[in-house]
This record gives structure tokens, sequence and C-alpha cells, in this order.
């Protein structure tokens, strides 16, 4: 079903017959008839994201946001587009595809902008005064509080590996993943997976020969997790994890203790943006004590990953942690023919649909 | 007009100040050469370092690219784009190329340059959408059975880090110039400073000086001021001498004239009370023949402050002494004091020239040829001759000339013989000493044969004027 609709999605981008309504959700926070409307397309949930819309707009009753959802690969693929032919599309583009954002700017697709609240970032989560990285958010291994016992609850990646060996494993058919051609921030895990370590092959071997499953979106993969329909689920982003978490106690959640991938969602700015102003002024709102706050609450920076907050609950120690920074040699990761090489590497696990 | 207020402010630039302008402008147009010389070099290190960076990328990515089922296929490295990335802000352009020219990734839009260099290795500038690159080209060839043919790996990169590293270097170079060369400048201040100090001395020195102190100032100054100094005292010897000659001149005259004046007075209270008409014209007589003296002795004074005042400030010029001779004997005094007497010139064809000033030779003359009429016998003869080394301008009379004591005595300055009586010979004589001794010359005096009497002036011949 989702994939159906990723493909008529696809189709719409490419061909750019139809009118960017493909989106596969809006929702306009603000009056109506504000006088100025801030148009931001976002890989992030509506109502994940909503308290910190709300928040932006409570102090400005002159700007309405008009809040689209969009997958990350049809996002990169339309803001590409409007690059392309100087359609103005969005005022601000927030992805966690951080490679496909890295790309729109590597294009000369963004605007330049700074401020004291952007300088005040660190290096790594900003680059060329074009992108910025604006919220902390750990891969995460989910699993059902039922179906494994505490015991067999794998801290790093070698337990995983460990789980799957024997021939007779209960887990064998029960661990999901994303389809990393589905989705981006499935491919951006698993490539920077591929980089950071040699467990990374070991996994792809384990995980097709258990026949484990691959499917797209946060949402499903962790509802399966809490059904039962899946035990254990890898490289789950752990802002919608720890949101199901809180309400749904069938789930629990591990940050790998061997190294922890924590990513920072990128805003950007489109070059032709038609309301450059209050663009700038939600990323400054973003970056801010307030946004922060609301980021916070939102689970988008998780706690113990956050620079100026001590709490450390549920962190891994600063060196197993490994932001993805946002640096130019992300391009690889989009590269054609790398990208056709990693694809089939991982397709050879994951026979296709 | 305000060239002229230029110039004159010009002139009184003090030292310290010129020097500092000197090097000052000195070190700006050193500065700004080796400024030049420093973004250029900046430049160059700059492009070197980051072309590397480039060649190396583009080495890494070209070996990276395999044969699979006879197409070439890159596995692009992270290395090589982290490589890259240490120019942190610049864009990444980069396409391999393949045998045929087709794209086998990366970006369609790069062209490869037309002209390259020959090697295996180039370099082009372009424009990245939009924005200035450099780009660096590796070539790779192949020679399979599947697959023979060239491979080209371009790989470019923005120039923010480039330009921000040649800026650095020049910035560098330029704060090093700019604090060594107020260094340089400080110190040719104090050089300046410590180097006038002297002057300073020398003037403090002066302004402290008792204004009737004209003794010579103390000489151990550097060399450079010294010339000034020894000006100066030169200066002040020569005021140090006018000075005095005029002080004598005073006192020689109160002291001279008193007894003169004194006796006309007696003459002229006898005068007035004489009632006899006889003895009457005989005291008037006698005080016109006593004014007439008197007016002579004056002459005579007043002809040796001449003298003095010249020697000292008259310039020295080649004078003939036969000029001389001739003037004195037409000045015309000497018919009136003497028109019996006869004079005869004595000189010859050939000039007699002296380093000297006329005026003053010219009074000496006067004062010998007087002393001869009034004090020898006729006939007087004046000439004046040279003898190879030495020129004369003589007198000669048929007395026996002064006494021994009067000629010991000559330049002594109260020597009269009588002053009193009107026959001041011994005055005259001084004054012509004075002149000799002056124009490095000297008063001679000889018996000549039979009888007779020579007084000369001699000065040293001047050689090579005809």
């Amino acid at each position: 079903m989702t994939i159906v609709r990723i493909c008529l999605l696809l189709a719409a981008v490419v061909l750019q017959s139809e009118p960017p309504s493909a989106q596969e959700m809006t929702h306009l926070f603000g009056p109506e008839d504000a006088p100025r409307r801030l148009v931001v397309r976002s890989t992030t949930d509506t109502d994940i994201f909503a308290g910190v819309v709300e928040a932006f707009v409570e102090g400005r009753p002159g700007v309405s946001v008009l809040y689209e959802q969009w997958g990350s690969n049809d996002l990169y693929g339309l803001t590409t587009a409007d690059c392309r032919s100087g359609d103005v599309g969005a005022d601000v583009v927030i992805s966690s595809g951080v490679h496909q954002m890295v790309k729109l700017v590597n294009d000369a697709c963004a605007a330049k902008y700074q401020s004291a609240l952007t300088r005040g970032l660190p290096q790594a989560l900003r680059w060329r005064d074009e992108m910025w990285g604006i919220t902390r958010e750990p891969a995460v291994i989910v699993y059902n509080r039922t179906g494994v016992p505490p015991a067999d609850v794998p801290q790093t990646r070698f337990d995983l590996l460990d789980l799957l060996r024997p021939e007779d494993s209960p887990y064998a058919g029960k661990v999901a993943t994303y389809d990393i051609e589905a989705s981006g921030l499935g491919y951006l895990f698993a490539f920077m997976d591929s980089q950071e370590a040699t467990t990374f092959g070991a996994l792809l071997e384990s995980l097709g020969r258990t026949g484990a499953d691959a499917t797209c979106c946060s949402a499903e993969i962790i509802e399966g997790v809490a059904t039962g329909r899946y035990l254990l689920a890898y490289n789950v982003l752990g802002s919608y994890a720890e949101g199901f978490a809180r309400e749904d106690d069938r789930i629990g959640i591990v940050l790998p203790q061997d190294y922890t991938l924590v990513l920072s969602r990128v805003l950007m700015i489109p070059r032709q943006a038609g309301n450059m102003a209050d663009a700038r002024a939600f990323l400054d709102f973003l970056l801010s004590q307030q946004g922060r706050t609301e980021l916070r609450q939102a689970l988008l920076i998780a706690p113990g990953l956050d620079d100026d907050s001590a709490d450390a609950g549920e962190a891994v120690s600063e060196t197993a942690q490994r932001p993805i920074g946002l640096t130019p040699s992300l391009l690889v990761a989009l590269d054609r023919q790398k990208r056709d090489q990693f694809i089939r590497l991982w397709r050879g696990s994951f026979p296709g649909p | 007009m305000w060239t002229r207020e230029l110039k004159e402010a010009a002139a009184n630039l003090s030292l310290t100040a010129r020097v500092a302008l000197a090097v000052g402008s000195l070190l700006l147009i050193g500065g700004v050469v080796v400024s030049l010389a420093a973004f250029a070099y900046g430049r160059e290190a700059a492009r070197e370092t980051y072309d590397r960076l480039l060649v190396g990328a583009a080495n890494d990515i070209a070996a990276s690219i395999t044969i699979v089922e006879g197409a070439p296929v890159a596995d692009l490295p992270l290395s090589a784009f982290q490589l890259l990335a240490l120019a942190p802000d610049d864009r990444i352009a980069y396409r391999v190329v393949g045998v045929n020219g087709e794209t086998l990734t990366g970006y369609d839009d790069l062209v490869l340059p037309e002209r390259r260099g020959r090697g295996d290795i180039s370099f082009f500038n372009a424009a990245f959408f939009g924005e200035p690159a450099r780009y660096a080209v590796v070539t790779r060839r192949f020679a399979e059975r599947s697959l023979n043919g060239t491979v080209h790996v371009i790989v470019g990169q923005t120039l923010l880090a480039r330009d921000a590293l040649a800026l650095d270097i020049t910035r560098n170079v330029f704060l090093g110039l700019i604090i060594s060369g107020t260094l340089l400048l400080l110190l040719a201040v104090l050089v300046v400073r410590s180097a006038l100090k002297p002057l300073a001395r020398i003037g403090e020195a002066f302004a402290k000086r008792d204004p009737h102190d004209l003794t010579p100032m103390d000489t151990r100054v550097p060399r450079e001021a010294a010339v000034m100094i020894e000006a100066l005292n030169g200066f002040m010897a020569r005021l140090d001498r006018q000075f005095s000659s005029m002080q004598n001149l005073i006192s020689d005259t109160a002291h001279q004239l008193r007894t003169p004046v004194a006796a006309l007075r007696a003459q002229a209270d006898l005068a007035a009370e004489e009632t006899d008409e006889g003895r009457r014209r005989a005291i008037v007589e006698r005080i016109h023949r006593r004014s007439v003296s008197l007016g002579l002795l004056l002459d005579q004074m007043l002809s040796r402050a001449l003298v003095l005042h010249r020697s000292d400030s008259a310039r020295r010029e080649v004078v003939d002494l036969r000029d001389v001779a001739l003037e004195a004997l037409d000045s015309g005094d000497l018919q009136l004091l003497a028109p019996e007497t006869d004079i005869q010139l004595d000189i010859g064809e050939v000039p007699v020239p002296v380093l000297a000033d006329s005026p003053s030779l010219c009074e000496a003359a006067k004062n010998l040829l007087t002393n001869a009429v009034r004090h020898g016998r006729g006939p007087v003869r004046l000439g004046a001759s040279g003898d190879g080394e030495t020129a004369s301008l003589w007198v000669e009379d048929q007395g026996e000339g002064p006494p021994e004591a009067v000629r010991d005595s000559v330049g002594e300055r109260f020597v009269r013989s009588a002053a009193s009586d009107g026959k001041s010979a011994g005055l005259g004589l001084s004054i012509a000493k004075s002149v000799a001794e002056a124009f490095n010359g000297r008063l001679e005096f000889q018996n000549v044969q039979p009888s007779g009497f020579r007084v000369a002036l001699a000065f040293p011949l001047v050689e090579g004027v005809s």
C-alpha cells in the first residue's frame, strides 16, 4: 500500500505533470487570513512537529505556517526540481535525509543566512551557512518487551548478531529495518553503518539469511514491534520510538553501546524562497532557547544528546556517539554508481517485494 | 603662493621629521612592494596546496575504478571526499568520464576543456553553479580484454578556502611588516634624537655664555658639529679682535688727544689775555700750527683704525704694489704738507703682485711717505720692486732714519716720538707694521749707502700672476 503510494509520488515529481499536491499530508497553523504565509516542507510527522510550529505561530499573529509532510526522497526530488526550474516552492525545507540536503547545498540550491544563533551551532551542525542541524535523534534498536526476554535484549550490534546466529533462532524473520530504497533516512543510516564498522557486512548477511523484513516508515515498523509481528527493529529513529514507547509499554528501546548514530535533521532555506524573512525567523526560533525546549518536548532533541542538558538518563557515552556531521563528504552517499552498488549489495540480502 | 609657504615649511622641517619622513616613505614603498609580492606568493601557495588536494582526491577516485562486466565502475572512496572537505566550506564538483565521453557518475554538466596539458594530470578553471571553481583532471588508462581506453576523473572545488589562505598569508606578512616598520621608524627617530643631542648641548652652552665672553668653544663634539663650532670660533675671534681694536682706538684717542687739546686751550687763554698785538699774533700762529698737527694726528689714528678693521674683514685680492705706490703719491696730501719736498717715483716695467687689500696698503704707504717728508731729508724716493720671492713697497730718504729706540718699539700702542709737538712718526710706523703683518709681511728698516734710510713693506710675491 505504502510502496504504491510512494511510486505514484515519485512519478508525480519526475513528470512534473501535476501541481505539487502529492504530499502525504498538509496542515495550516495560524489564522487562515494571515497576511504572510510560511511554507514548510518537512519529513517530520505533522503531529510530532505540531507543538513546535504552534509555539512559533503563537507570538506572530501576522504569520501562518502551511506545513507539508513529505517522504525524504520525494522531498529531495521536489526541491531539486524547484531549484532547477526556479519555481517558488517551499520557504523552509526540513529533512532527515541529510545527504540529500548536502547535495542540494552543493548544487547551489540554498540561501545563505547568518545570525548569532546560527553561529552558536557547532561546526559539524552547519555547512556554508546554508544548512543547519536542528535536532539530535539517535538511531536505536526497538524490541518487543513481551517477546524478548530481558537477557536477550541486544545492547550492541554484536549481541544482535549473536541472537540471529543459531539455526533455530526465534528471531528469524522477526526483525525489521528500513527499506533503504524507499526511505532516504534508512539509506543514510545504512550507508553510515557501512562506513562506520565491519559489523555492517555481517549484520547484512545475518538479516538476509534469517529473512528479516525491510519496509518503509518508522511508524509501521514500530507498530509492527508493538503488535508482535516483529520482535526487533534495527536502526529506527529514536524520536519516533520514544514517542511510541511513552504510550505503549510493549515497546523497549536500546541505544547500541558499540556506537550510536546521531542524526540532526537539516533545515535549509531554498534560494528562491518566497518568504525569506519568516523562513529566517523560523530558523532562529528553532535554534532559540524556546524552540529548543519545544523540540525537546517533541523528543526531537533526545535526552542525553542535548548539548546543554545534563540529563544522561538513557545516554550512551560520548565516545560511542557518532553524529552525522554536515560535511560535503556525504555527497558520496548520493553518488550514482556508489548508490547503485550499495543498493545492489543490500538487495542481495533483502530481495525486493 | 602656497608653494612658497610650502618651501618655507620644508626649510624649517626638523631633522627628526626629515628622517622619519624619509624612512616612512621608504617603508611605505617597500611595504607596498612586499605586500604585493606576499599576495602573489600567498595566492600561489594556496593554489598549490589546494591543487594537491584536488589531485589527491581525483587519484583516490581513479584508483577506485574497476571493470565490472566490461564497464568501468567507480566505487567512490569516502576518503577522497574527506580530503576535499579539508576546505570545509567549499562545494565539490566531480565527474567520472567514460571511454566514449559518457558520464559514469557525478555532475553531467562538467565539461572537459578542449585544450589540456599533455600529462596525466591537468588543471582548469570554470564556474560551478555560478561560483568560480578550480578543477583537476586525472587520467586513467585501461587495457583490458573487455575495455580499452581512457577514463577521466574531474574533481573540482570552489575557491573559498584558497582565497582565505591567500588572504591569511598576505595578512600575516602585512602584520609583520607593520610591526617591524613601526619599530624601524621608532628606532630611526631615537637615533636621530641621540645624534642631534650635541646640537642641543652646544645651543645650551651658547645660551649660558656671558655676552662678553668671546673665547673659543670646546671643539670636542661630533665631527659634523665641529665644523660649525670651528666656524663659530673663527667668527668670535674676529669679533674679539675688532672689539679690542675698537677699545684700543678709543683709549689711544683719548690718551693722545688730551695733551694737544690742553695745550691748544692754554695758548688760546694766553691769546685772550695778551694785549700786545705782536705777541698775540705769534700765539695765534702757534695755535694754527698746533691744530694742523692735531688734524694730522687724528688722520693717522683714523687710518690706523681703518687698517686694523680692514685687515680682519676685507677680502684679500691680488694687488700690484706699483699701483699702490702711484695712488699714495697721487693722493695729494703730501703736496699740501710739504710742497717744497721733491718726491721721486721708482717703479719698473714688471708688475709686483701681492695678496692684500689695496686701501690698507695705500694707507701704510702714505704714512711712510709722510714720515719721510716730515722727519727725513729730501730727496724722497717711493718705489715698488720684487726680487723673485719677496715683493716690497719702500720709501727712501737721505736722513738717518728714526733713532734705534723708536725702531725697536714700533707697534707698541703709545709710541710717539713727540705727539705733543705734532710729530707723530711712531704712529705712522705702527700703522705700516700692522698692515705688513696683516698680510703675512713685515716692516724692514735699512740704512742705504752711501747715506740715507729706507723703510720697506715686504710681502711674499704671488706666483703665476703676470
